[in-house]
């Protein structure tokens, strides 16, 4: 909403010097978002004055028309002789008034006028535009101003061209601020000034009914008012002045006839419509929609209209959506005399789904959705009526049609301590019941007050809201501190603490983290390789995605994880390790097709929650890694390496260790995988994730460098976080035996390793992998695994034969475990 | 070696006379002083202190003695060894001192070689923040409290007060999953965790809750659909505005320092009546650069202060959709913007930054903020 200052001015009278940033101020402070205050025509120099055109010769010879022209100013220019002006614009003549900026003068913009020789000429001024003048949008022609301006007149105080224009936006509570009315009744609140009301209007004499309207439907419609004026001169034009104000409010002027509609709706909140009285038929009905029915509404768009919507019609059929917009059929044009003014009060919910459904928001909705005061259809009318017949010629046809439905009063009941409660500030019952006044309620009662809120205030309806008038009108700044006194806390649990440390191990391991959005496609599905049935295709889908390219939520990490590696590597950075934490969604096969609307006037039961969370899909948190190009430099110590499957891998037991889980791998074949380069990620018997190499289908669908690794595991899966038991750290010797096994080449090192330990025995302290080798001389599909195993005794020295004998033990288990030969033997 | 003789007169051993002695002496602290390195010491050891040097061969000859002579001939033997001894352990020292210097010169690198071998990696500054701000309230007693990300329409809307089709839940730029009837939602915002921490904890409450959130706003420079919040909430018994502005002041101190003001500007949420924007002053310059005549500020585009986020007094509707006596329970709550915070804090210019994911807009932030 925007609001000129001098607006504001006619209906309290702020002090002359208050400027609008003043204003401002006190408003932010009792609760209106002034988001800006432009200052309008702030920069405007004079001389700018009335002069009358007296002579215009065409000059030619030029790609466009040239006039030079007298213009008297009378003695603006301190001489009384005509000044010579030249003019490019051709829309005046001899004997218009116009608005003359003389030399020394600066328009808006910082635009300074001097005597200037152009087109052959000395020009000394300028003959001025309602755009470079700021108060119109129209730069077509320069503006002629009504025959009676007195010439030699201050054009600046003549058109108000200065003027401080409060932009606010107004929150969803406030519809009374949408309103010049609702905003200087703040003004006033704030200075502590008398407020004079603009709907207090004198209502036109007359009894009896103007043109024949009912509610249909009391649900959407609870008052209707209807005025007629007759004899309107539709060439009449819109003062000047208030076309200005319009302008500045934001409104484009039109015609008279629609510049008083909007005009009383921005000073008094209260939406108007205007019919032309010749294109009606026969009684109006405001009522719900019939099936089939269809309108085309002002913007020229045929509406199909739904049973919901609410309308008015007459007997022709729909005739406007109610509140929202008139249909074109019935519209006043530029022939239009007799007219029927309609001032209504709609139900805020029928109008706003209205809205919502049409996709049409006007400025008239957008009031109904917030709230009107339902006392303002008579006021409104009345004041419409009266300004086409002062402005347009019109003639008032006595009486007055008003259909109403009931409406039983609204009172709340709050102790007069209540907003000292709320406050944690004292405030007596006088200082409640005063402001409480100043918003407009009707209070009685003592120290139980029974408070009536005023009809623009339907948002009021709780001792909270009333609470919060008086706190916001007192002042926010008198809210003392006090210190938090919460519970003792238990800190982080187990799980939080966990997610913590994946971060910060995998960022240990020089993984960098990414945070993608959670918005994905059917290609990414593609793109990594999922068989039809893969349960990660089954997404999601928003009806309302900000990209018909990415309209499912993520079912894996990974689809985001390597387009922001390929960006990454698109911007030179081709060795990146990368990792995302975060929630998948995976929809459950059983879920209801939607979440069931509970109460909100009790808390659900623990059925009800569970039916909500019934609807709502699976939503783990998952961990991921993709990793391209060298793990380690190369560099002047040397050659670098190369990230693989194997560090992959090694990021998901990094992860997994931070659970306090020993993982367990399995050679796999999962897609977005490389077949022979899959590792399965068990904790116990739980399949948690997988890791490797990417296959080159989805390496290439991705754009990515060759042999980029992958890996992607749900952190649930690991189980509750284990507590590490201490280990028991022996002081003697270490004795060490290595042993070179052959093995099948098809035999995972993981199985001869765990056959190992198993035959080792307690007095193994560690086992270790030190070579791999294939080749001739362990002989075709065989290789050689050869390990160096570390035996400790926690209370003596081990001698060469103990050791020598879990050594043995160790070797036969894996003899018989996985076939297993001892080298050499 | 000479056999035992009782009757061998010891002033005829040659080798144990004074002389001979001093003489096979001389010639090893001699050939000491003129080893030059620590390989020809090795070889006067061997030839002046070795088992076949002089020295070593004329102790052998003691046994051969009278008793009453082998004394005075120990201890003329055990003078000149030990004085051998001495030098050459003397020598020793002086020449690994040598050795060493020359060696450590040659083993000379440019230490100002770069070393980027161990590849490094870092957390998302929003993630990291996030936990700090969290940390901040965890500290004073908090707890962090969570919710689905795909919400129910009952938790992000109904049970806040927002009633259906009023504007302020359109505002909300809501991404609907699957339909718009299906009433799940995208949360909006952080708020429906303080319905599940309410419905789910014992009273008193008082937590937090950082998350995602998501609203229908293309990304830009200062938007983002996807974007994080941290709320805060306190249910007990006697809260009033004044403990919700003392928590966001210990919140101001804890992230920014001490010494700067807060203030309250009435605003509107369905879900806390009364509602407030909090906000604070500009860490950077205090305010000063909105005085007439102040430097300007970059922090605060020289408003003076810096926009925290929203808050207010848990609507009493609110506490009764989760089933709390309003008689005797009131609350506070508020919600902060992660990425507002970030930008502000750390002079992060554009949105786009945040959610590319290229490494160097993370990596300078490290694993904590």
């Amino acid at each position: 909403m925007r609001a000129p200052l001098s607006w504001l001015r006619e209906y309290v009278e702020l002090p002359e010097g208050i400027t609008g940033r003043e204003l401002a101020a006190k408003l932010i402070d009792a609760g209106l978002e002034v988001e800006t205050v432009e200052r309008a025509g702030a920069d405007v120099v004079g001389p700018l004055v009335v002069g009358e055109v007296l002579t215009i010769e065409e000059l030619t010879g030029f790609k466009k028309p040239i006039r030079l022209c007298t213009v008297n100013v009378a003695d603006a220019n301190g001489t009384g002789e005509p000044q010579q002006i030249i003019c490019g614009a051709t829309n005046f003549a001899v004997g218009d008034h116009v608005v003359v900026i003389l030399p020394g003068g600066e328009l808006p913009g910082g635009f300074k006028i001097g005597s200037r020789k152009t087109y052959g000429h000395l020009s000394e001024g300028m003959i001025c535009s309602v755009r470079e003048l700021e108060i119109g949008d129209d730069h077509d022609g320069i503006l002629v101003l009504p025959p009676e301006t007195a010439v030699g007149t201050d054009a600046v105080e003549l058109l108000g061209l200065r003027d401080d224009v409060l932009d606010i936006a107004v929150t969803p509570d406030r519809g009374y601020a949408l309103s010049i009315r609702g905003i200087a009744r703040e003004a006033a609140t704030v200075y502590g000034l008398p407020f004079r009301d603009p709907a207090d209007v004198e209502l036109p004499d007359g009894s009896g009914e103007a043109y024949p309207a009912s509610i249909g439907d009391a649900s959407g419609c609870d008052r209707f008012v209807l005025r007629e004026v007759r004899g309107f001169d539709p060439s009449a034009e819109t003062p000047l002045r208030m076309r200005v104000r319009l302008f500045r409010a934001g409104v484009r002027p039109v015609s008279l006839a629609v510049d008083v509609t909007n005009y009383v709706m921005l000073e008094l909140g209260q939406p108007l419509h205007a019919f032309d009285r010749a294109k009606l038929t026969g009684p109006i009905v405001v009522r719900r929609a019939a099936a089939g029915e269809r309108l085309e509404t002002l913007d020229h768009v045929k509406r199909k209209l739904d049973a919901e919507d609410l309308l008015i019609t007459d007997e022709s059929g729909p005739i406007g959506l109610a509140g929202t917009m008139g249909g074109l059929a019935t519209e006043i044009d530029e022939k239009s005399s007799d007219m029927v003014i309609e001032a209504a009060h709609f139900d805020e919910v029928a109008v706003a789904r209205m809205a919502r459904r049409h996709r049409l928001h006007s400025e008239a909705s957008y009031r109904f959705e917030r709230g009107v005061d339902r006392e303002l259809p008579l006021y409104a009318s009345a004041r419409a009526a009266r300004m086409l017949a002062e402005l347009g010629g019109a003639e008032i046809v006595p009486g007055v049609t008003h259909a109403e439905a009931p409406v039983g009063p609204r009172t709340i009941a709050m102790s007069a301590g209540h907003p000292a409660k709320v406050a944690g500030v004292a405030y007596d019952r006088d200082t409640v019941v005063r402001r409480l006044e100043q918003v407009g309620c009707a209070v009685a009662g003592d120290d139980e007050l029974v408070v009536t809120p005023p009809s623009w205030r339907p948002d009021l309806g709780d001792p909270n809201d009333l609470a919060e008038e008086v706190i916001r009108l007192e002042g926010y700044d008198g809210i003392p501190s006090r210190a938090p006194r919460p519970v003792a806390g238990r800190g982080l649990t187990a799980d939080q603490r966990l997610r913590r440390r994946i971060g910060r191990a995998l960022a240990g391991a020089g993984y960098v983290e990414v945070l993608n959005f959670p918005f994905t496609a059917a290609k990414d599905a593609d793109d990594l390789q999922l068989p039809a049935g893969d349960a990660r295709r089954d997404a999601l889908r928003l009806a309302n995605p900000l990209s018909e390219d990415e309209p499912l939520l993520r079912t894996t990490l990974l689809p985001g994880l390597l387009k922001a590696l390929s960006r990454n590597v698109g911007r030179g950075f081709g060795d990146a390790a990368l990792y995302e934490t975060g929630r998948v969604f995976r929809p459950r096969p059983d879920a209801p097709k939607g979440a069931p609307r509970l109460p909100v006037d009790r808390a659900p039961s623990a059925e009800d929650i569970a039916s909500i969370d019934a609807a709502l899909p699976d939503q783990p948190f998952r961990v991921a890694v993709v990793l391209s190009g060298e793990r380690a430099p190369s560099g002047w110590w040397g050659a670098g390496e190369g990230a693989i499957w194997a560090d992959a891998v090694e990021a998901a037991r990094t992860v997994a260790r931070e659970a306090g889980v020993e993982l367990t791998v399995k050679a796999d074949r999962h897609a977005p995988w490389h077949p022979g380069r899959c590792a399965a990620l068990y904790a116990g018997d739980t399949l948690v994730g997988h890791a490797g190499e990417l296959h080159p289908r989805v390496v290439k669908a991705f754009g990515l460098p060759a042999r980029t690794c992958a890996m992607e595991l749900e952190v649930r899966a690991l189980g509750e976080p284990r507590d590490v038991r201490a280990p028991h750290v022996s002081a003697y010797p270490v004795a060490t035996q290595d042993v070179a096994l052959t093995v099948d080449a098809a035999v995972p090192a993981a199985d001869v390793a765990s056959a190992l330990r198993d035959g080792a025995g307690e007095l193994l302290e560690s086992l270790r992998l030190f070579d791999v080798y294939t080749g001739e001389q362990v002989g075709e599909g065989r290789k050689s695994l050869a390990y160096s195993l570390r035996f400790r005794a926690s209370d003596r020295t081990l001698t060469a034969e103990e050791a020598s004998e879990a050594r043995d033990a160790a070797v036969a288990v894996a003899a018989e475990r996985t076939g297993a030969v001892l080298r050499g033997a | 070696m000479s056999a035992p003789n009782k009757s061998y007169d010891p002033v005829e051993v040659t080798a144990l006379q004074p002389a001979e002695l001093d003489k096979a002496r001389d010639a090893a602290l001699a050939a000491i002083a003129a080893a030059s390195d620590l390989d020809d010491l090795k070889a006067v050891r061997l030839a002046h202190a070795g088992d076949r040097s002089p020295l070593a061969l004329a102790n052998r000859e003691i046994g051969a003695l009278p008793p009453q002579a082998k004394a005075e001939a120990g201890k003329r033997v055990g003078a000149a060894r030990g004085a051998v001894a001495q030098a050459m352990k003397k020598r020793q020292a002086e020449l690994e001192e040598e050795r060493d210097q020359r060696v450590l010169v040659e083993e000379t690198v440019d230490v100002t070689l770069p070393w980027d071998r161990a590849p490094r990696g870092a957390r998302h500054p929003l993630t990291t923040l996030q936990e700090r701000m969290a940390d901040v309230f965890v500290a004073m007693g908090f707890e962090v409290s969570e919710g689905p990300e795909v919400e129910a329409g009952w938790f992000n809307f109904d049970a806040l007060n927002f009633k259906p089709d009023h504007p302020a839940r359109s505002m909300q730029d809501t991404f609907f999953v699957e339909s718009e009837e299906s009433d799940v939602v995208m949360r909006t915002h952080t708020s429906p965790v303080q319905i599940r921490s309410l419905l789910s904890r014992e009273l008193p409450v008082y937590v937090v809750a950082p998350g995602r959130t998501f609203r229908t706003d293309e990304l830009d420079a200062t938007h983002a659909p996807v974007f994080h919040q941290l709320e805060g909430l306190a249910v007990d018994e006697g809260l009033t505005m004044a403990d919700l502005r003392g928590a966001i002041d210990a919140f101001v101190t804890g992230m920014f320092g001490g010494g700067l003001k807060t203030r309250f500007r009435p605003s509107y949420f369905p879900f806390t009546e009364p509602s407030a924007e909090v906000d604070m002053q500009c860490f950077v310059c205090h305010g000063a650069s909105a005085e007439p005549g102040g430097e300007p500020c970059r922090t605060c585009s020289s408003e003076g202060w810096i926009e925290l986020g929203g808050c207010g007094m848990v609507n009493p509707r609110v506490l009764v959709a989760c089933g709390i006596d309003t008689t005797r329970y009131s609350g506070w709550a508020f919600g902060l913007g992660v990425e507002r915070t970030l930008m502000f804090r750390h002079g992060v210019e554009d949105m786009h930054d945040m959610v590319e994911g290229d490494v160097r807009f993370t990596l300078p932030f490290g694993m904590e903020i």
